[in-house]
């Protein structure tokens, strides 16, 4: 009965996708999954025989942030297929349907592949009060726990889904959980980040479809090949952390030459994703490319290891003996005079050229109460 | 008897959206939207770093993702009297640009289209005619026989797996579709099309901010530095992969989506009819020129209407006690002062008062509390917001470039200027704002470039970067035009901690329960009337709810776990 459905590289193929589009796309999901030239071949292989997998995708205390990560996926024919191709049977922000015909297309999958089935779930599961998050008059709890039963596996998009994210932080007011704490006896993949990067996204789903069987996970239960490496260890401007070249202030002379953010609150050091591998949005950059430091987004309880701007206490790098603080320090005075320089340079540009310039005295006065 | 009709879930929205409505005759008598989920962020960001907030509430939605962010910091800019440079400015703008694009191009296919649109009826189109409708109107150069014919041979194959997936019980068939074969396959196409678009423009945020959903933002500026002689910062190469990102996003827009719109909104001008609801519009106006606080250079100007005087264009002051408050005598709060009461949201309190049913359930109680939606009020007026209304405030403010575009669609599609309050024209209002934006994105862009022409690669002010510099209490109000509508953030920060913050959002506005009057939103108010052909089928609601575009995580944040604790924010 399941060889009735069309096998994924069938549907590809039927969607005018070439045999040599195909077997490039299966090279490229193996790189990223970090397989040998051997690989191509089994990725190629589970595509041409295996029917499409269906998944239903669960929207609960969420921002929507993981679904539209989601259809970012770069690859060219991911975002094209892998988003309808796994049979994406019940998905509230795209799907056709609502109301009762909606719930109708889950439950049909519940049905008819029991044991077959993938839950998919962005956001987490308010445990004060079941109330707090209700889909067609049922709390998230009960559809979980509902449609869970039967299903083969659970992927847990996101931080809110692996670790309650924002509204778990404290003082977490309705109880929000991930689903790994109300459900039990199926094998849950945290793919942790806020959300998580598209091509992450993708190949966990392309891993499930190809191997038939879940990633190997860490001990967080997110997926090694994604999760194993800390921003830090995997961060281009690394060796300015090792020089001991930092930036100390937003936009100084340190940030316009790309120094280390490690000052400014950088959670590299204790942040597991592939940032600094994969990259965001087709590899253009990532937080610290783009001049910010990270926040830590894909640690569960992050939002309450901040505040965001305050540097780590003392992560090694330099030598037994210094930390980054007294590297800083001797470094001061070079960077102190190249700001001195810059202000000069500054105050000489042409300003009228410059619309847009606030003027002298525009700014709001502070409100003191 | 009128039937009662229960649509939950609304899909193809942002969040939780329940819809009741009472159908009489073919017509729509009563209308019921609730908010069924809360997450409570504005209590959770108590005793933080005012600098860190941005991070948490542009948590608060991840499809108008980085609006909230940008409120946010707006927000503690105004508390501690911080302006950022004009590079800054003109970079929030872009990323501002390219999330209005982003969003209502993927809001028109990928939300809204299947409300117009009947996929099965694609399969039956003749692939040379879709391809000569196609080629007279819009030079988009995907538009040959064999190009429709692939597609149509892609999604035969599709529909006939039996596995439909997302396109699976939808309203194929329904009689209020009314495009051609062709023209829906044309419409399909673009389905396809808009949905792998989407994704490269959002880089506009990934260059700036370093990743998209969730872009980062900063107090004071904006993290990324400029350094044209700098590999690891903004230089040439960035800036030019931005300059072709809004290029090729104009072309998008003004080959795919306008002509789409305007093709599609011909067959269904009797939408124009349709879905008026409320008669007031409120903007709070975006997209600074000259700075932010210096609102009369705004692109998107500033004002209210009242019952659709396109002649008076009335001020708006979101500070102003008098002019906003929100009422909860229909939502699961309390106030100190009453259950009729309303309140600033300088005032404002949060005490959680659950009294809805225990879930499972098969109804609402409407004649109690419904919703987890507060209810804003415009100096008593309920108010719409969005797209329509920033379009008809910069129409009536005689602004030459709505005026324009506004004209043009008018006169292409042959209707008079009151079908605007309509489904039709909130939908086509979303459209003739996102070419509007192009068009803006490509100044800002050229003025960023002369600026560091100019010399001037400021993108920081770290003048009250440091605490120490704070006085002892401050407070601050941000105001945005987010995609879905005007939007405003409140603080109250005090021994260098968020001691208080609110927000007041758009589908807040759009979506609430009925005030103490009894008076409807502008969901509910925009249904009544609304014929319906099949009750089974009720689709032509989904119509009109959708031309608002929902937000409802947005729309939902207030909540306070025991109700101890009542937010008061008392007036500058």
């Amino acid at each position: 009965m399941e060889n009735q459905r069309p096998t994924f590289y069938e549907e590809l193929r039927g969607k005018g996708v070439s045999r040599r589009d195909f077997i490039k796309f299966c090279t490229t999901m193996a790189a990223f999954m970090g397989l040998e030239a051997s690989g191509v071949a089994q990725i190629a292989k589970a595509f041409e025989t295996k029917p499409r997998l269906p998944v239903i995708w669960f929207h609960f205390q969420e921002c929507t942030c993981c679904s539209e990560s989601f259809i970012r996926a770069s690859h060219p024919i991911v975002a094209d297929i892998i988003l309808d191709k796994i049979s994406l049977d019940y998905q509230e922000t795209l799907m056709a349907a609502s109301g009762a015909p909606a719930e109708a297309a889950y439950k049909a999958v519940m049905e008819k592949h029991p044991g077959e089935y993938i839950v998919m779930v962005e956001g987490s599961i308010p445990t004060e009060n079941e109330a707090y998050c209700c889909i067609g008059g049922r709390s998230a709890l009960q559809i979980l726990q509902e449609a869970v039963k039967n299903c083969k596996a659970v992927v847990a998009w996101g931080n809110c889904a692996s670790a309650g994210c924002v509204q778990a932080a404290s003082p977490n007011p309705t109880g929000a959980k991930p689903v790994h704490k109300v459900i039990s006896g199926k094998p849950v993949i945290n793919v942790q980040g806020c959300p998580p990067i598209a091509d992450v996204m993708a190949g966990v789903v392309v891993h499930l479809l190809t191997f038939d069987r879940i990633p190997q996970l860490d001990g967080m239960s997110r997926p090694k090949a994604f999760y194993s490496r800390r921003v830090h260890d995997t961060c281009y401007r690394r060796a300015n952390f090792d020089a001991g070249l930092f930036v100390e202030s937003f936009d100084d002379e340190g940030a316009k030459r790309g120094y280390c953010l490690y000052k400014m609150g950088c959670k590299g050091p204790v942040t597991y994703n592939s940032c600094g591998i994969i990259k965001w949005n087709d590899s253009v950059s990532y937080p610290i490319q783009s001049g910010h430091p990270c926040i830590g987004c894909a640690e569960e309880g992050f939002w309450d290891n901040g505040p965001f701007y305050q540097h780590l206490p003392g992560v090694a790098g330099f030598g037994i003996e210094t930390t980054a603080d007294k590297v800083g320090l001797g470094l001061g005075i070079g960077t102190a005079v190249g700001i001195a320089a810059h202000a000069v340079v500054t105050n000489v540009r042409k300003h009228k050229e410059i619309i847009n310039e606030p003027e002298a005295g525009s700014e709001v006065e502070t409100k003191k109460v | 008897m009128a039937d009662r009709i229960v649509i939950d879930p609304i899909t193809r929205i942002e969040g939780h959206l329940r819809v009741e409505i009472e159908v009489k005759d073919g017509k729509v008598t009563d209308a019921y939207s609730a908010g069924t989920m809360v997450r409570g962020i504005e209590t959770i960001l108590k005793g933080r770093d005012p600098r860190d907030a941005w991070a948490f509430v542009g948590r608060v939605c991840g499809v108008c993702t980085s609006t909230h962010s940008l409120t946010s910091v707006r927000t503690v800019e105004n508390a501690l009297g911080i302006s950022v440079p004009p590079n800054a400015e003109l970079i929030r703008n872009l990323m501002a640009n390219a999330l209005y694009i982003q969003d209502h191009v993927v809001h028109f296919y990928q939300l809204h289209a299947l409300d117009w649109v009947d996929v099965v009826s694609a399969l039956k189109a003749n692939p040379a005619e879709a391809s000569k409708i196609a080629q007279s109107i819009s030079a988009w150069p995907k538009s040959s026989v064999g190009y429709f014919t692939d597609i149509q041979k892609r999604f035969k194959n599709f529909v006939e797996s039996g596995q439909l997936g997302i396109f699976a019980n939808g309203y194929w068939g329904h009689k209020a579709y009314k495009l051609p074969p062709e023209v829906n396959l044309i419409a399909v196409a673009h389905y396809l099309e808009a949905l792998q678009w989407q994704k490269e423009l959002v880089k506009v945020h990934t260059v700036f901010g370093g990743k998209n959903p969730h872009p980062n933002y900063l107090v004071g500026g904006v993290p990324c530095s400029i350094n044209i002689d700098e590999a690891n910062a903004v230089n040439a190469e960035r800036l030019a992969f931005v300059g072709q990102l809004f290029q090729d996003a104009k072309t998008f827009v003004d080959q795919v989506y306008i002509p789409d719109l305007l093709a599609v909104a011909s067959f269904y001008k009797d939408w124009g009819a349709i879905g008026g609801g409320l008669t007031n519009y409120l903007a709070f106006g975006d997209f600074p020129s000259n700075g932010y606080n210096n609102p009369d250079s705004f692109k998107m100007p500033r004002g209210a209407i009242l019952g659709r005087d396109l002649s008076h264009i009335l001020e708006v002051k979101a500070e102003d006690p008098e002019q906003i408050q929100e009422y909860i005598n229909n939502s699961w709060y309390e106030y100190s002062k009453g259950n009729d009461s309303g309140l600033h949201p300088w005032d404002g309190e949060t005490k959680f008062n659950y009294t809805g049913p225990k879930p499972p359930y098969e109804h609402l109680d409407f004649s109690q509390k419904y919703s987890w939606v507060k209810t804003p009020r415009w100096k008593g007026h309920p108010m719409e917001v969005g797209p329509l209304a920033r379009t008809l405030v910069g129409y009536a403010s005689g602004r030459a470039d709505y005026k324009e575009v506004v004209e043009y669609a008018l006169k292409t599609l042959d209707v008079p200027v009151a079908a605007l309050f309509s489904t039709l024209g909130r939908t086509a209002a979303r459209g003739l704002e996102t070419k509007l934006t192009c068009g803006w994105a490509l100044e800002f862009y050229n003025q960023l470039l002369a600026n560091i022409k100019n010399g001037d690669s400021r993108t920081q002010n770290n003048a009250s970067w440091d605490p120490e510099t704070w006085p002892k209490k401050a407070k601050g109000i941000g105001m945005v035009e987010a995609p879905r509508g005007a939007l405003s953030h409140f603080i109250v920060i005090e021994d260098k901690k968020i001691a208080n913050y609110q927000l007041v959002v758009p589908t807040t506005w759009n979506a609430s329960p009925r005030d103490p009057k009894g008076q409807r939103s502008a969901y509910e108010e925009s249904l009544i009337g609304t014929p319906i052909a099949d009750p089974k089928n009720p689709m032509e609601v989904l119509r009109t709810i959708h031309s608002f575009d929902p937000c409802l995580a947005c729309a939902v944040h207030l909540y306070d776990e025991n109700g101890s604790t009542i937010h008061e924010m008392k007036t500058y």
